[in-house]
Order: C-alpha cells, then structure tokens, then sequence
C-alpha cells in the first residue's frame, strides 16, 4: 500500500516555495478564473443536475455495496469478450504484471494515456528500470514527462506552466527545433502532434487508465478529449488497463447517468469529446485494434477503507472539481501536497492509501471551508473525513506542539455555545466588515501565519449559530 | 493465496450483508435489468425535435453539419465540401454496404475501402446511431467501420441516417443491444461515443482543436 514518490512530509516548505514562485502564482491565478465559472454554466443549462447527482451517487453506494460481486461479474464479462483480467493487491504486483505482459510481447517503447493509478503506482520509472520506455501522450502529461515533473493537478497535469515555460521545454527536448524556443500556441500544438504520430505508430504496447469498469459487458471507459488515449490502445499489439477496484459500475445505465455530471463538473464540458467502451481484443476480421486486452485491478489499500471513516472518498470519480473550488490548492497549486493526487481529494486519499506518518499534514491544508463538498458531483464529505485525520493525528501524536495547543483552545471555545458564541459573533462581523469589499482576506490581524499562505473566505452575513437562534 | 483471493476476502470481511443468497440475486437482476436512471428533459421531444436538437448541440462542439434529401447525393456533397476546403478529392472510407453502393467515382472521388493510415487526410465513416442530448456520435467497431477512422485523419466525414438519431445515451445502448451485440464476443471491441473535434486546454488553458484526434468534423444527415 503505497504511493508512488511521496512528499507530503514536507508540504510545509513546498507550500511557502509555492507562494514564492511568482510564475508559478501568476499561472495559478489563470487556473482560478477559468474553471469554475465554465462548471457553473453548464451545470445551469442542466436543471436536472443535482437529481443526477443523487442518483449518481446512489449508483456508487450500491456497487461499493456489493463490490466483490461486481467484480466477479466483470471479470466473466472480460473474459467472455475474449480478454484477461489480472489482480493486484499491491503497486509492487500491478507493477511486476504489466511489465510482464509488455515483455512477453517483447515490448520496447509503450505510449500511456492519462492514468492517475499509473501515477500512483510508479509505473514509468520501473518501466525505464526494466528497458521498456513510455511515452505519455496526453499533450499535459507529455509536457511534465519531458521537463520530469509530476502532475500537477488531476485533469489538467501542466496547469502550474505556462506557455513560456512549455516553449522552453520543448526546445530543450526536441532535437529538430534545434534549441529554438516556440511562443505560439498553435506551433507547440503541431510541433507535440508531429512528434507523437511517430509514437504512437511505433509503439508496442499500449496503457490507458479507466473511468469506469462495467460488470454488464467487461468493457473498460475512458473519457479524453485529445483523441490521445485512443491511438494509445488502437494501434498497438496489446491494450493493458490500469484500473483501482472502485471503477466498476454494474451496467451501461449506471456509467451514462455518472457520465452526465462527469465532464461538466471536470472541464465544463456537456460531454468530452472522446468518450470510449474497450472490450477484448479485436474480434477476428476487424480492420484494426489491439491483439490483446488485459485489464489489470489494483486494490493497494482501497480495500482498507471499506467500512471505515473514509470509505466515501472509493466514489471519487476524478474529476477536479474539488481541487478548483479549493482556496488553498488555488493559492499553493499540486506539487506542495507532494503527491499524484492533490487538492481536497488528495489530502484524503493520500493519506488513506499511503499512511498518516507520510501524509500527516494534508489534512491540514485546508480552512474545512466546504467549497470542496459542494461543488463535488459526489458529495463526498471531504470537511468530515478532513476532521477524522487530524483527530488521528492528534492521537497519533504527530501533530506540532503550537497546533495541538491553538485546537484545544478551540475545542474549549466550541464546547461552551455562550463563550462561543460571543467570541464568534464578534469574529464574524468584524471579518464581514472587513472582507466585505472582495468576498475574501489575504491579511487578518493576529492570524498572520494563517492567512500569509490562505485566501480565508469572508463571513457572509450571519453566524449560523446567530441565524439559527433567531429562526427557532 | 492469490492476489484475487486476497482482494475479494478483504472486501468480504468488510461487507455485512444479511442475506448473502438475497444480495447475489439483487445484483443477477441489476446486471440483467438495463434499469434507467432519471433522463434529462431536454429529450423528451418528438423525431423532428431530436433531429434539431442533434444539429444544434454538434455545432456547438465546432461539427459542421448538412442535410441531404437523397443518399444518392452524398458523393457529391463530400466532394463540394472537400473543394470548400481546398482539400484533394481523396478518402479513406469504411467498408460499409451503404457507402459501397454510392458512386464516388462520378463525383470525381477517389476512395480507399480500407481503416486509414498516417498519410490519409480526410476519412468517412457510418456511425451505428446519433444521441441528440449532446450532439455524439455513437461508432461501433468491426469490419464495417475501423475505430481508428474517427482519430487518425485530420477531417472527419461522417454520413448519418437521420432516422438513426436518438434522444439519450440509453437509446443507444438498446440500438447495440437489439442489433444482438450487446455482449460477448459479439460486442464490439470499441464502442466510440464522439462529441465534436480533438480538443486540449492543456497549455494555459486556451481551447485549441485537432490535438491527436480530428481538426474538423462534416456531418452528412440523410433524411429516410
Ligand atoms: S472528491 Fe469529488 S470533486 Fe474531488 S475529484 Fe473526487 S469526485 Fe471530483
């Protein structure tokens, strides 16, 4: 059960690089303006979007139910489709089968669609320890790969650099551009695609992620908008599926009605471009796809959260809603977690598969300011789950001195309604008056350690304790 | 103990299921059942209303659309769109009867019956049907219709019955399943539901079309 190359133990320095990266704030900030504002519009061109929420979830609840039986199921229907399911219970197992599947077809270079579980699992480095060599071919993830940085954001993994930078990378990379260094956009574009093509048609085998897994037929979803993850499993001699146990759903209406809430809440999106059912091998006369299909499930710790305090975050469907809506992930950006999986997901999931002792300060990163739960198409209770962690962490004594103390004082406060209710009233609406101008602070006075690396929303209006009071 | 055997007792031990026997027929019923969930408003429209509604959401994912009376007509139509874009009179086209029986070569088109390689620019495909909801194109793989022709070339061709529109998702997955391959080997290997061109916003986020797949998209609706 682990992670693939975590940081997290050092957040706290990653995090004040972060803010002292001025590019790296200036790109931020352009990632703040763009998501959210495109979600909310599709989502209002949808009035049944919260019902879909709902029934989505329902959907979630019932497979994670009965998981092993779903899993059962999915593994018949693969093989009925001609194809070979393999399981792993670890990253080090998921890791050791695909590279034996990619040499016993005597594999030398493999592209890779957009994986989060590849990421997880450390998939590239072993590959290139073991003389195969991938190729990522997501035009985000291409670029990382180049400069050898980790994503920095789920959905958009080279969010954190700019066109400067991209131009830059490029001429470091490309041989033919001999050092020239690209400043349009359309340029790089063509410039990726020319190089890519010849990838892909070179390669031998192919790796994609999934979305989905569905019980009913054994095929295996992506949603993609390059075209990218297509090529990847098309073209090769065999289609390898990186998949966490939690992907599977029983039936096609299952994976359509998540399907409806998934790339609006991701990129804004009424439906992404590509979305594609990979099922076996291709079936004898077809003029083209892979000679082969293996899915491979990867249980490495979700199994541990099942029935605990964090099992809700197994009907994440990655879609970056949570790390969009986040003041704190806006504000410090995805290397400062230290992990492929950052933001208000990450600060869950990270220390859910990798431990608490590698992953004890995420649950911190974060005010518990709610935006994250709303605007998941899940509504998974990340705040909750937050609180759970740092509880453990207080048990587990490895919180620092100065915030165990400032938490008591808070506890004492919380668990005595009248001092609290003064001491917040009067927060509140000094905080109000104060923030009032643009709906959040960037300085507070006596809580500089705070708020010099958060954005803490203003109070708007009321208390709740004060509303609730005069409503009853 | 396997790895499968490991991973399903570590599930089991989780689970508190009262009546296991209960349990697995709930699940046999589900996976046979096809049960829908709740569908969008905006499709409960007649034929004619879908038809518009594909038209409109396909435009707004940067397709470009024409409806022709006649299938007759086709060739003709692909070979005036091809010349609008300066593009030569050539496609790769998929091995299907009802592109078979059209002829091209009074239109002056040159057409390769085989799945597309890296050189070929335009390609034409059929689709198994249409969902109206948000302007996709659903493509079921197999001899007739090579999944790689809705990625490798640069322009798109897609020739579309009009009466192969339907509302939702779901009319689609009963289209595969009355078609008898909804599962199996009679399944096709790739199912592509497509919505407009290639797109990325990876570099600063600005929208740009054609990454790996298609740069443009032409819809042929043929009324029937
Ligand atoms: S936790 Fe919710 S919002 Fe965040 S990535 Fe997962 S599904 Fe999306």
């Amino acid at each position: 059960m682990t992670i693939h190359h975590v940081t997290s133990s050092r957040f706290k320095e990653q995090s004040h690089a972060a803010l002292a990266d001025a590019v790296l704030q200036g790109n931020l900030t352009r990632m703040r303006g763009n998501f959210l504002p495109r979600r909310a519009k599709v989502r209002d061109g949808l009035p049944e979007f919260d019902d879909l929420r709902d029934a989505g979830i329902a959907i979630k609840k019932h497979t994670i139910a009965h998981l092993d039986l779903y899993l059962e199921a999915f593994e018949a229907a693969v093989a009925a489709t001609g194809g070979t399911v393999h399981w792993a219970a670890d990253a080090g197992e998921a890791r050791a089968i695909t590279l034996s599947i990619c040499q016993e077809l005597g594999a030398r270079t493999v592209t890779k669609g957009k994986t989060m579980v590849g990421e997880e699992i450390g998939i590239n480095p072993y590959l290139e320890a073991h003389g195969i060599t991938p190729v990522e071919t997501d035009l985000g993830e291409y670029i990382i790969q180049l400069a050898d940085q980790p994503p920095s954001h789920i959905i958009a993994p080279a969010i954190h650099l700019n066109r400067a930078q991209v131009g830059q990378i490029f001429a470091d990379h490309h041989p033919h551009l001999k050092g020239r260094v690209m400043e349009d956009v359309d340029e790089m574009l063509d410039d990726a695609r020319g190089v890519l093509r010849q990838r892909f048609l070179d390669a031998d085998v192919g790796i994609t992620g999934a979305n989905f897994l569905i019980a009913e037929t054994g095929q295996t979803v992506i949603v993609t908008n390059e075209g990218n993850g297509d090529l990847t499993q098309l073209l090769p001699k065999a289609h390898i599926v990186l998949a966490g146990i939690e992907k599977v759903v029983p039936t096609l209406e299952d994976a359509t009605t998540i399907l409806r809430v998934l790339a609006r809440s991701a990129t804004g999106q009424e439906m992404s471009a590509y979305t594609t059912f990979s099922a076996g091998a291709a079936r004898p006369g077809d003029p083209d796809g892979p000679g082969a299909f293996h899915v491979v499930l990867i249980d490495n710790g979700r199994s541990a959260l099942l029935g605990g305090e964090t099992e809700d975050i197994l009907r994440c469907i990655r879609c970056g809603s949570c790390l969009n809506a986040c003041p704190v992930y806006g504000k410090v950006g995805g290397h400062a977690y230290g992990s492929n999986y950052s933001g208000p997901m990450g600060a869950i999931l990270t220390p859910a598969l990798a431990g608490m002792a590698e992953a004890h300060h995420l649950p911190n990163a974060s005010s518990l300011c709610g935006r994250c739960e709303e605007v998941c198409p899940m509504r998974i209770p990340i705040p909750k789950m937050l609180r759970h962690f740092r509880e453990e962490e207080m048990k587990m004594g490895l919180a620092p001195a100065a915030a165990r103390r400032g938490l008591k004082l808070w506890a004492k406060l919380a668990s005595r309604p009248a001092l609290w209710r003064r001491a917040t009233s009067l927060v509140t609406s000094v905080l109000g008056a104060m923030g009032r101008r643009r709906g959040r602070f960037s300085a507070l006075p006596l809580s500089g350690a705070w708020t010099a690396t958060r954005d803490l929303p203003a109070p708007q209006g009321k208390s709740f304790q004060s509303q609730w009071a005069r409503r009853s | 103990m396997s790895a499968r055997e490991t991973i399903l007792a570590r599930v089991r031990a989780s689970r508190t299921r009262p009546d296991e026997a209960a349990a697995k027929r709930a699940v046999d019923e589900r996976l046979a059942g096809h049960a829908r969930h709740l569908l969008p408003a905006r499709i409960a429209l007649d034929h004619a209303g879908l038809v518009a509604l594909f038209a409109e959401k396909a435009g707004a994912v940067d397709a470009t659309l024409e409806t022709i009376d006649d299938e007759t007509d086709v060739p003709a139509a692909v070979a005036r769109y091809l010349r609008g874009r300066n593009l030569p009179a050539e496609a790769a086209i998929a091995a299907h009867p009802d592109l078979d029986r059209l002829d091209w070569q009074a239109s002056t088109m040159t057409v390769a019956r085989r799945a597309p390689e890296g050189a070929d620019r335009v390609g034409i495909n059929r689709p198994l049907c249409a969902v109206a909801e948000t302007g996709t194109l659903v493509f079921a793989s197999g001899p007739q219709s090579p999944a790689t022709m809705n990625f490798l070339p640069e322009t798109h061709i897609v020739v579309l019955r009009a009466s192969e529109i339907v509302g939702g998702y779901e009319d689609a997955w009963d289209r595969l399943r009355a078609a008898g391959r909804g599962q199996g080997p009679a399944l096709p290997r790739t199912l592509n539901l497509v919505t407009g061109t290639s797109r990325t916003g990876d570099i600063e986020q600005i929208l740009q079309l054609g990454v790996h797949g298609p740069k443009f998209m032409h819809i042929l609706v043929v009324k029937d």
